[in-house]
């Protein structure tokens, strides 16, 4: 047993009678190199811990963390969270989850020879990331920053009711942007490759990606408005797939606010979508064995053929919809209290080629990224409109690049007006995967 | 001589000398230890319930060294002498100095008068007042009509003590005291559901409700949801817009604000490189940035560099007078300030970062700035935004907004985003309004950083804005 999951079961250990108390501890290594002309601009390391306990007692729930895991704050950490369950208000439906007996999948996360890397290891991969970069294409002025970065957390829970839990994952990355020029236009674009180890990053691709998006956005016009199809590359439709993580959060539907209440096995999306939270499937850069309450992780089918078959639960929002968790507890790290959502959305990808989705659209808005989705994107109401950048699909082929367009329309209509799903499924270091998704019609937003 | 920040002494001057010295024993020109001891409390009411309550205690200290172009930087929770001298060494070794020996730092304490003074320390109120602000604010929107479908709420407040000492001597402190109270309301209409919010916070203990009724707000968030049950889709297009004076001030945060920061500019990632002395925006404009307005969300006595924060006017008149500085920026332009030094926690390196921004006010009257429009959009409202410094193409969020139709607000309007370029939207300023106010507490995120912010402005109109709404 590990050292981090025999110090949560010892503070859980410390309940008292009529309390249920939860141990949550993180602790983690990180470290980051910044490049910049050849340089080191600057090199962070890091370890850090903490813990996040949870305390039901009454129906009452109480939390509280610490940014440290020795036993006075631990101490002074489950007093606080007991004392914080005093002020909440009490309902049956409130507590911690009981074993639920689903076995954990097993899950290959750890890499050790992430470990082993040495720090001038990441110094040179930054600098032969900015070289690449630079030598991509004669149009690229410089590189605004090539970056490593990479992170080793191992977590554990255990709680009063006998849940335990303890997971482990590397990750590592190298990203740059790239700042493509002619005359005094400048485009922006980033390029990335993400592994567990040093070993399975891929640097010509993500050069390749920075320098092809920067440059191909030169030129750049704001179009007229038009109503036209959308073709989203897999990292945008990455960005769309996670927020449907909290549209369909059942905590929404229990508090009246989902668009999809009472709508399960009603078709709310075109029946070329299915989509899946999948944490067991290790190729997603959210996979995990257990949920942030220590449940073993599973796959849950939220939309199956366009039919909608269900919602994500944690077990408080499960306990109070009659039914059982779907092990969606989230947490932002150890500060913040468990929540629905989540972890590794996929739409089950079709078999179109990213350039056989375009052919079959024609003439399309082929989207490189958006910006504003916290500022456009309600998830209530449904209203979608963001900023975005990309280029005119002409006959199949893209063509004129363009920039300072919106493209607007509902997340309910864009369900519905999915016309293609690609092949090309790109796992990202996000919860959600992406695939190039085809939208029948979207109003963009222009000159 | 024991350095306190508030009643806690964070670290003693010893072992920061201490510290700082073994920072400096490879041979590095410049040292800093940023130490910070943060509590923090939510308290969140939802679907009629006292939902959660977390509180917490985050304490470290973050050690960057600087060799040449390179900074190295570590973070340690351990504030002991043992756990200061481990990550002084791990940020030595990153920047990987040349030299070598022994550097003394003689450190100079100082006192920075904050402009924030704490009438009532949050923690001194017991939970089951702030309790009972939720609920009265979840009471007077539940009555505000039986389209009301859900009403969530959250108080805040956050108690951040830091303590900043370098190699060139400055030992200072600072201690930010936060609230914030935020009110969210979901009506249920024919059309769907709509959202409205309410928003205020300060720097400042628990008076902020002094200030502000929570009751008020939480009508005000009900009426906005209630309200747009009947907004009709956004157009989609080019026209006037007229912006209501506060929440607005995130257009200049966008348009031109983060622009403005000498990261972007030194990297020739901002479409304002190398046009200081020149006109960039309309002559109605006159843009600050300043640390140092009293209990606003973004006020600081010192910037997490220790250095003493200020008023600096960014745009005269148009002109571009200067941009935002941080200490390494500066440095390398061979000039002081202005501070504008942040990060996030102890855990992060500093950047530059925007403090209270806002715009100077004007000499129209708001009223008539919207006779004078015959058609175009009114925004009442504003949600967040971003930027693309290095094209200058910005988004901002409306979430209350009106069609002006022959110089009257009509219509309300569903969300959408707005799209425009920072020097062109900056020119198109056409007319500013004299009802000058600060809008709602921003969090501004940077490189994965998130900083609080004060942003403001009068009521202005731009001359064409592109709406990204789907009426044609």
């Amino acid at each position: 047993m590990s050292e981090l999951l025999e110090l949560a079961q010892r503070v859980a250990g410390w309940a008292r009678d009529g309390e249920d108390v939860e141990v949550y501890l993180s602790r983690g290594t990180e470290t980051e190199v910044r490049v910049y002309e050849g340089e080191v601009e600057s090199l962070s390391s890091a370890t850090s811990a903490g813990a996040g306990i949870r305390v039901v007692a009454n129906g009452r729930q109480g939390f509280a963390y610490a940014g440290a895991l020795d036993e006075a704050a631990l101490t002074e950490t489950l007093e606080e969270a007991r004392d914080n369950a005093g002020f909440a208000t009490a309902e049956d439906w409130i507590g911690l989850p009981v074993p639920d007996g689903a076995s954990p999948a097993v899950l290959d996360l750890w890499r050790d020879d992430l470990a082993r890397f040495p720090a001038s290891g990441k110094v040179a991969a930054a600098l032969d990331l900015e070289r690449r970069v630079n030598a991509g294409d004669p149009r690229i002025r410089l590189v605004e920053q090539a970056t490593w970065g990479d992170v080793a957390g191992e977590m554990a829970l255990a709680s009063s009711l006998g849940v335990t839990a303890t997971d482990r994952a590397t990750a590592c990355f190298v990203s740059a942007v790239a700042v493509a020029g002619e005359g005094t236009e400048s485009q922006t674009a980033y390029g990335y490759s993400v592994g567990r180890s040093p070993s399975e990053l891929d640097p010509d691709r993500a050069a390749g990606d920075a320098v092809r998006r920067a440059v191909r956005l030169l030129g750049a016009r704001k179009p007229a408005s038009a109503r036209l199809p959308v073709v989203f590359e897999p990292r945008v439709s990455a960005q769309l797939i996670g927020l449907l993580g909290s549209v369909l959060s059942g905590e929404m539907v229990l508090k009246g606010i989902s668009l999809f209440a009472d709508r399960v096995g009603e078709a709310v999306a075109a029946t070329g979508v299915s989509l899946v939270d999948d944490p067991t499937d290790a190729r997603a850069w959210g996979a995990s064995t257990f949920d942030d309450e220590g449940l073993a992780c599973r796959r849950n089918l939220l939309i199956d053929a366009g039919v909608l078959a269900g919602f994500l639960y944690d077990s408080t929002s499960a306990r109070r919809a009659g039914t059982t968790s779907t092990a969606s507890a989230v947490r932002a790290g150890f500060k913040s209290a468990p929540g629905v959502g989540a972890r590794a959305l996929h739409i089950v990808p079709g078999t179109a080629s990213h350039e056989e989705v375009l052919a079959q659209v024609g003439d399309a808005l082929l989207v490189q990224s958006v910006s504003g989705l916290h500022s456009g994107v309600n998830p209530v109401s449904g209203d979608f409109s963001v900023g975005a950048e990309g280029v005119l699909v002409s006959g199949g082929a893209p063509g004129a690049p363009v920039r300072e367009v919106t493209i607007a329309s509902s997340i309910q209509r864009m369900l519905q007006g999915v016309v293609a799903v690609g092949s090309d499924v790109e796992w990202l270091p996000s919860s959600a995967a992406g695939l190039t998704l085809a939208i029948s019609e979207m109003s963009m937003s222009g000159a | 001589m024991p350095v306190t920040a508030g009643s806690d002494a964070l670290i003693d001057q010893s072992t920061l000398s201490r510290a700082l010295r073994r920072a400096l024993s490879t041979g590095a020109e410049f040292a800093e230890v940023f130490a910070e001891d943060r509590r923090g409390s939510v308290i969140t009411l939802d679907d009629g319930r006292i939902e959660d309550l977390s509180s917490g205690r985050d304490r470290g200290a973050g050690i960057r060294v600087v060799s040449g172009n390179t900074t190295g930087f570590a973070h340690t929770a351990d504030l002991s002498e043992a756990g200061l001298l481990a990550a002084a060494e791990a940020a030595s070794a990153a920047a990987r100095g040349g030299g070598g020996g022994v550097r003394e730092v003689a450190l100079s304490p100082s006192t920075h008068a904050t402009p924030s003074p704490v009438g009532v320390l949050p923690t001194s109120v017991p939970k089951s007042a702030k309790v009972d602000l939720l609920r009265r604010a979840d009471g007077a929107a539940r009555g505000a009509g039986g389209a009301v479908r859900q009403v969530s709420a959250a108080y805040r407040e956050s108690r951040r003590q830091v303590l900043v000492a370098n190699s060139e001597g400055v030992l200072a402190t600072d201690d930010q005291v936060r609230v914030r109270f935020g009110v969210s309301v979901v009506a249920n209409g024919d059309a769907g559901m709509q959202t409205g919010n309410e928003s205020a916070g300060a720097t400042m203990g628990f008076e902020l409700f002094d200030h502000h009724d929570v009751e008020d707000m939480s009508r005000s968030a009900a009426e906005r949801a209630l309200l747009k049950l009947g907004a009709r889709p956004a157009p989609s297009g080019s026209m006037p817009v007229v912006i209501r004076r506060g929440s607005g001030g995130v257009l200049f945060h966008e348009a031109c604000g983060h622009g403005l920061e000498a990261d972007h500019i030194a990297k020739s990632v901002s479409v304002f490189t190398g046009r200081v002395g020149e006109q960039v925006a309309s002559p109605l404009v006159t843009l600050v940035d300043d640390g140092t307005m009293s209990h606003e969300w973004g006020a600081l006595a010192i910037d997490d560099e220790g250095h003493t924060t200020s008023r600096n006017v960014l745009i005269e008149n148009g002109v571009l007078t200067d941009y935002m500085w941080d200490w390494l920026r500066a440095r390398k332009e061979g000039r002081q300030g202005p501070a504008n030094g942040r990060r996030q926690s102890y855990q992060h390196l500093p950047m530059v970062r925007m403090t209270n921004t806002f715009l100077v006010n004007g000499t129209e009257d708001p009223e008539e700035i919207i006779r004078q429009t015959p058609r175009g959009v009114y925004v009442a409202q504003l949600g967040g935004g971003q930027v693309n410094t290095a094209t200058g193409d910005f988004v901002f969020g409306m979430t209350e907004a009106y069609l002006i139709e022959d110089g009257r607000l009509t219509q309300p309007i569903r969300d959408a985003n707005l799209i425009g370029n920072g020097p062109q939207v900056l020119a198109d300023i056409d007319v500013i309004g004299n009802d000058f106010a600060m809008g709602w507490p921003g969090t501004c995120g940077k490189q994965g950083q998130g900083v609080p912010v004060g942003m403001g402005q009068p009521t202005l109109r731009v001359k064409a804005l592109t709406i990204g709404g789907t009426a044609q």
